[in-house]
This record gives structure tokens, sequence and C-alpha cells, in this order.
């Protein structure tokens, strides 16, 4: 054994420190990570987070976050409860403000916009698939970018609209963002929105409120959802080879 | 670091254990991962080439190339995305015997698997070859469906499963070790999920 010992590259993990826990939908709930190393993100990039047992049993999920780049107070995921999950109970039923987690990240380096990418922009959300959407939504309200972006966001019930006072209060500016909510298992409450599931109408009539046509659009959401969006875009006219996709589940 | 208050009744039986490589959990379902929309590939439309750098060295119809040896392989297959699915059965061609109908060995050391869709990933060579990958036509005694790369995709079971390109048309040989879609955005030149090569970072 003569060898020197090598110098360990550093463990792409890091423990970040919960701050803040707010509950944003009956199912839904924001939580707030201090990393303990600095931690610069691009609107649309996820983390790894790492639960470890007293047995040494690791489980590892990826989370996309939801606040800009700019935010600054930490990083937001939303985290929906799977009832069947291992590591979303865990987070709604267990973690507690001031619990160190390890995570990693930032991750993924295709479903990114950022501000000088420009627009027009279409986004295409369902359920908790708003997540990096929102990412996206802020950073371009902290960047005051002009890029016209339009989200189309797809929830079953008004009460299940992630972050949906703020993306109002957004939409309410007139500024280039506009918002457009479809409710699949309610009645619509504003006067364009939709209460049916997204399909190629409602994909071109959303492109009329873009000033052009969309030069990127983002889909994210369940594999179903991602799968009849994507090709709602694509019978509305949309290239394929701009639509990019983000899915969960099976 | 043990995180407070997390215990899992997830913990793999020891029997299965062994097989699930670290920070994999097991999947019974099969989910659906990729880049863009999913693209409607016709059999009719479908052709699969075999290429040295820019050029090529045989090119198969659907039809010429259903009609190769086919053979059977039954794998665990590991996703980056941390799910590890056991025992997925598939049938297609193996990658020894496209290379024997084009009458060719490796002519390098390195490939591009490219796809109809305009992704592409890098595997080396040894990595598909004394039937270690195939390119896959059925999945379960089934045509394999649009949404998992139908009608063919990349088997390269032994690697993270985002080197198993989904419909896949061809297989380039290239001089250097050439980065694909994901290898670009982050992801690892290699993706050995018994090493935890996940991103460009791990060793």
């Amino acid at each position: 054994m003569s060898a020197e010992p090598q110098p360990q590259p550093q463990s792409p993990w890091q423990t970040a420190t919960i701050s803040r826990i707010e509950k944003r939908t009956p199912r839904v709930t924001s939580f707030w990570f201090q990393p303990s190393r600095p931690f610069t993100h691009l609107a649309g990039q996820h983390v790894d987070v790492r639960l470890t047992a007293p047995d040494g049993y690791q489980a590892r999920r990826s989370y996309s976050i939801a606040s800009a780049p700019e935010a600054g107070a930490g990083i937001e995921l939303a985290i929906e409860r799977l009832d069947d999950g291992e590591v979303s109970p865990f987070f709604h039923d267990v973690a507690a403000v001031g619990d160190e987690i390890e995570l990693r990240g930032p991750l993924g380096g295709h479903f990114i916009w950022e501000a000088s990418d420009g627009g027009p922009v279409l986004l295409v959300g369902g359920g908790s698939g708003v997540v990096p959407l929102m990412a996206m939504v802020r950073h371009r309200g902290s960047q005051k970018s002009a890029a016209p972006i339009a989200l189309v966001f797809s929830a079953r019930v008004w009460d299940e609209v992630v972050f949906r006072d703020e993306l109002i209060r957004l939409d309410d500016r007139r500024d280039g963002f506009d918002l457009v909510l479809t409710l699949t298992r309610e009645q619509a409450r504003r006067p364009a929105d939709y209460s049916r599931r997204v399909d190629a109408k409602m994909m071109a009539q959303a492109m009329e409120r873009l000033p052009k046509a969309p030069r990127l659009a983002y889909v994210c959401g369940s594999n179903a959802f991602v799968s009849a969006a994507a090709e709602a875009l694509i019978d509305a006219g949309v290239p394929a080879g701009i639509i990019r996709t983000e899915r969960y589940g099976v | 670091m043990v995180t407070r208050g997390f215990f899992s009744g997830r913990r793999p039986p020891s029997d299965t254990d062994a097989r699930i490589p670290p920070g994999q959990y097991l999947e019974q379902g099969f989910p659906v991962l990729s880049a863009g929309p999913t693209p409607r590939v016709r059999t009719e439309d479908w052709s699969f080439t075999l290429k040295h750098g820019p050029k090529p060295i045989k090119k198969w119809s659907w039809a010429e190339f259903n009609a190769l040896p086919q053979s059977k392989m039954t794998r665990d297959i590991h996703c980056v995305t941390a799910w590890t699915k056991f025992n997925t059965p598939w049938q297609g061609v193996l990658i020894d015997d496209i290379l024997a109908d084009a009458g060719i060995e490796p002519p390098t050391a390195f490939t591009l698997a490219l796809s109809f869709d305009g992704y592409s990933t890098n595997v080396p060579a040894k990595d598909l070859v004394t039937g270690k990958a195939m390119v896959a036509l059925l999945y379960d005694g089934k045509p394999i469906t649009a949404d998992h790369g139908g009608p063919a995709r990349l088997l390269v079971p032994h690697l993270y499963f985002w080197k198993s390109a989904k419909w896949v048309n061809g297989l380039q040989f290239t001089e250097r070790d050439e980065p694909g879609f994901w290898e670009l955005h982050g992801y690892h030149m290699y993706g050995d999920p018994w090493r935890e090569q996940r991103y460009s970072s791990d060793s």
C-alpha cells in the first residue's frame, strides 16, 4: 500500500435545510430548501432528493424546481402527495422546518427556458406538471422579459390549480403572460377558461393569444397527459421539433 | 446521513436485493420518458441503416429487417430516473446478427444509435456485441407500442435505459466517443447503473 491516497471527488450530494413549508392545494405542498453549498439553477431544472433510513436503505426521487433562479430565498419544490408513494408521503406527513435533506442538482439541460431564449412560448401543464413551467413564468417576471408566454394549465378542479392566485395575478397584469385554465371535472370559473381535457382546438385558441406562432413549446405532466397534449399541439400545427416534453408516472 | 423520521417499508426482499442497483427502486409498471412528442413511425416508412461515419454500409427495410434471425432476451432494466423493472421480455435482432448480415466486424470502438426523432445516444461497440444488445421488435410477444419506442428500439439492458434508443433507425460507427442527446445535456457518457453513472460529474 505505497500509493498516496487519491483526492476524492466532491460528493455531488449536499445537505439542504427545510426553511419553510406551505400547503398549496389539498394534494400539493411547497417545501423550501436552503442548500448548504452555492446553488444556481435554470428555470425548468430539477433536483434529486435522497432519503436514508436508519438501516441504510435509500430512496431517491426527482422533483422539479418551482422557484425562479432569481428568487433567492432557497429553492421551492412543490411536491404532490402520491398515496402509494414512498418519498412524497414522507414529505407530507413527517418533514418539518429545520429538517436536513440530501439533495443533488440542479439537473437537466433540456427542459429549460431562459429569458434570453425569447418567445413566443407556449407552456402546457397537467396537474403538478405545472411546477417547472411555474419556474419559467416566474423567471420571465423577475427578468422583466417581454417574451410572450401562454400557459395552458389543466387541473381536475378549481381547488387543485397549484399557484392559482399567483398565476391569476400575473395574468391580470396583461403584460404578455396569458393564463388559460381548463378544469376537467368542474365548470370553468373565468370567462375565457375551459372545462374539458386539452385538445387541438384549445391549443389553436391558446396560440391566438400569442402575437405570432410559438418558437418553443413545453409540455409537462403525467405520461397520458403529455401524450394527449403533444398530439393536440401537433394537430394544431405546432412543429414536433419545437416541442419539449417532461413526463412522470406510468 | 440518516433522514429524521424516514422508515421505508419498501426495502426489497433480500432474494431480489442483489438485482437492484444502488439508488434504484422496483417498479411494477412501465414508465414512459422522452424528450419530445412520440413520433408515429409507420413500418412502411421504417428503415434501419448501418453507417461508418457518414458512409452507409447497409440499409434494411422493415420486411428485410424482420427476415433477419430473431432472438429473445429477458432482462432487468434500469432507468436513470431511479426505477428498475425486472424480467422485461424482448424479441428482436441481435446487433451481432445485423453486423453478420452486413458482413462486417465493428470497424471502430464507438457507436451512436440514431432515432427517427433526431435523438442519438453513444454506446461503445463492445457493449453492443456478443449477445449483449439487440434492436427489439417485440415486447412481451407483441409489437412495441409507440410510447415505448415502437416499431423498433435499441435494447442495451446493462446500461441505463436512455441508452436503449427509442424509434431507432440506425447505428453509426464513430472514430471517437461522441456524446449523444442526453450526454450533451449533462448525462454520463457511459451510464453503468451498478456504478451509478447518472450525470457527467459522476466518476
